[in-house]
C-alpha cells in the first residue's frame, strides 16, 4: 500500500518518543491538577490565588507560544543564573522542556477537571466520613478518590486526548517525535502526504487504544451508580 | 442516676449574623433517650450536628463521658478544634445516622458498614466482616449485603446507615430526623430498629417529628423553639402538662 522507502523503523521509533512524552506529561499534569484542584478547595486564599493564576494564565496562552518560550527563556533564564554561580553551560534537551511544558500546560487543564469532579461528591458522603472520625487523608483516600474518578473520567480522558495530540508540538523545539521524523522522511523522499499520513493513522491508533481503554474504566468505576 | 453521657452548657451556634441556637444546655445520661423537637429552623438539627462538631459552635461547652472537646479561636474568629486528633477520637465513638443516609454510595452494604470499623477503629478485617454481618442481620439486611446503596428503597438505605453506626460499638447514637425523607410506608421499618435500640438500653438523641415515638420510647423531650429550650421533661411532664404557647401550636400543626 505505502512504499515507505525503509523509513518505518524511524518513523516508529518517533512514535515511542511520542508515547514517552504523553505518559510522562500526564503524570506530571495529574500531579499538577491535584495540587491546583486542593488548592483551589482548601479554603486558603493565598493557595486559592496561586492555583486561579496558574490556570487563567495557562488557559489564555496558546501552547506553541508557551513551549517555545520555556524552551528558549528556560535556556536563557538557567544560564543567566548559571554564569552569577559558576555553572558551566546547561542545555535544556528538547525532551525535558516539551514533556514540562505540555505537564505544565495539562495540569491546568486538570486542575479544572478534578475541581468539578471533587465538587460533584455529595456534601453528605463527606459528612458521613468525618463523623465516624475519619482523617483528611484516610476521607481523601477511601471517600474523595474513588468517587472523584468517576466523575473526572470524562474530562480526563478529553484531557489525555487532546494531551496526545498536543505532543506534536515538540517537532518545532527539535525533539525527534514521529511528527519530526516524518517531515524528515517526506522531505528526503519528497512524499510528505505518505509519511504525515501514516503518522496521522498511527496518533489515531494511540487515540483509538485510549478511548477503549478509557470506557472500560468508566464501567469499573461506575460500579454502584444506577445507569440511566 | 447513671453517669453523664453528653453534656452541653450554654451553647451558642451563629451563622454570619444569625444566631441559630441561642444558649442551650443538656445532659444525656448513660442508657437514655432523649427526643428533640422543634419546627424547621428551631435549631434542633444544628444542635445534633455540634456535639460531633459537624458544626463548630461559637460559644459554649460539649463534654462526652467526661471528655471536654477543645476549641480555640481560630484565624477568621470562628472556633476551630484544638485537637483534631481528639475530635477523631470522640467521632468514632459517636455514631451518627443522617437524614439522607448518606451512604457511601461506591461500596455495597457491607462495606459501608466495616469501613469505619476497619480503616478508622482498626479492627482486623475478618473480625469487622463477622460483626457487620451480625448487625445487618439486625437491621434485616443481611440478604442485601451485596447491593449498593442506588439499588436499595430509602428505608433500606436508613436500615443500613444504623447497622453501620452499629459497628462502631458507640457509647453514644446520634439521630438527625432519621425517618423524615422516607416514604411514609417506610417509616415503620426503621422506627421498629431505633426502637429496639432504646429498648437495650443505648445512649440515644434523636431529632425527630415521629410524635409517637417521643412520647413511647424516650426517657426525656426537649421542646426547641427558636434556638432556646422551650420546655423539658420527661414525655409525661412535656405532652401533657406543659403549658408553652409554642409547642401546644406545634403540636396541632404536626398533629397529622
Amino acid at each position: 500500500m505505502f512504499d515507505l522507502k525503509g523509513y518505518l523503523p524511524m518513523i516508529l521509533d518517533g512514535m515511542v518518543i511520542t508515547i514517552e512524552v504523553a505518559l510522562l506529561s500526564l503524570t506530571i499534569a495529574v500531579i499538577l491538577g491535584i495540587a491546583g484542584a486542593s488548592a483551589k478547595l482548601s479554603g486558603s486564599r493565598i493557595a486559592y490565588s496561586i492555583s486561579t493564576l496558574y490556570t487563567t494564565l495557562i488557559r489564555g496562552i496558546p501552547d506553541l507560544v508557551l513551549m517555545t518560550l520555556i524552551f528558549f527563556g528556560g535556556q536563557i533564564l538557567i544560564n543567566n543564573l548559571g554564569d552569577q554561580f559558576g555553572w558551566d553551560y546547561i542545555d535544556i534537551s528538547p525532551f525535558i522542556a516539551g514533556t514540562a511544558t505540555i505537564g505544565f500546560i495539562f495540569g491546568a487543564y486538570m486542575t479544572e477537571t478534578f475541581r468539578g469532579a471533587i465538587l460533584a461528591i455529595d456534601r453528605g458522603q463527606i459528612e458521613a466520613a468525618q463523623a465516624f472520625g475519619m482523617s483528611r487523608l484516610l476521607l481523601f483516600v477511601r471517600i474523595t478518590l474513588p468517587q472523584m474518578v468517576r466523575h473526572a473520567l470524562p474530562g480526563f480522558g478529553n484531557n489525555w486526548m487532546v494531551l496526545a495530540k498536543t505532543t506534536a508540538l515538540v517537532s518545532v523545539i527539535g525533539l525527534h517525535d514521529m511528527v519530526y521524523n516524518a517531515n524528515l522522511a517526506g522531505g528526503s523522499t519528497r512524499q510528505p502526504f505518505t509519511f504525515y499520513l501514516v503518522v496521522a493513522l498511527l496518533y489515531l491508533a494511540i487515540t483509538g487504544i485510549s478511548d477503549l481503554l478509557l470506557h472500560w474504566a468508566n464501567r469499573r468505576f461506575s460500579i454502584g451508580i444506577r445507569q440511566v | 442516676m447513671s453517669k453523664p453521657a453528653v453534656v452541653v452548657e450554654g451553647l451558642h451556634k451563629q451563622y454570619g449574623s444569625i444566631e441559630v441556637i441561642k444558649g442551650v444546655s443538656l445532659t444525656a445520661h448513660e442508657h437514655e433517650v432523649i427526643s428533640i423537637l422543634g419546627s424547621s429552623g428551631s435549631g434542633k438539627s444544628t444542635l445534633l450536628r455540634c456535639i460531633n462538631l459537624l458544626e463548630i459552635p461559637t460559644r459554649g461547652e460539649i463534654t462526652i463521658h467526661n471528655e471536654l472537646i477543645r476549641l480555640k479561636a481560630g484565624r477568621s474568629g470562628l472556633r476551630v478544634p484544638s485537637d483534631r486528633k481528639q475530635v477523631e477520637r470522640i467521632r468514632s465513638r459517636v455514631a451518627m445516622v443522617f437524614q439522607q443516609f448518606n451512604l457511601w454510595s461506591h461500596m455495597t452494604v457491607l462495606q459501608n458498614v466495616i469501613e469505619a470499623p476497619i480503616h478508622v477503629l482498626k479492627v482486623p478485617k475478618r473480625q469487622a466482616i463477622e460483626e457487620g454481618e451480625a448487625f445487618l442481620e439486625r437491621v434485616g439486611m443481611y440478604d442485601r449485603r451485596d447491593y449498593y446503596p442506588a439499588h436499595l428503597s430509602g428505608g433500606e438505605q436508613q436500615r443500613t446507615a444504623i447497622a453501620r453506626a452499629l459497628a462502631i460499638n458507640p457509647s453514644v447514637m446520634l439521630f438527625d430526623e432519621p425517618t423524615s425523607a422516607l416514604d411514609p410506608e417506610l417509616v415503620g421499618e426503621v422506627l421498629k430498629v431505633i426502637r429496639s435500640l432504646a429498648e437495650e438500653g443505648r445512649t440515644m438523641l434523636v431529632v425527630t417529628h415521629e410524635m409517637d415515638f417521643a412520647r413511647d420510647v424516650s426517657h426525656k423531650v426537649l421542646f426547641l423553639h427558636q434556638g432556646k429550650i422551650e420546655s423539658e421533661g420527661t414525655p409525661q411532664a412535656v405532652f401533657e402538662e406543659s403549658t408553652s404557647a409554642p409547642f401546644q401550636q406545634f403540636l396541632a400543626r404536626g398533629a397529622t
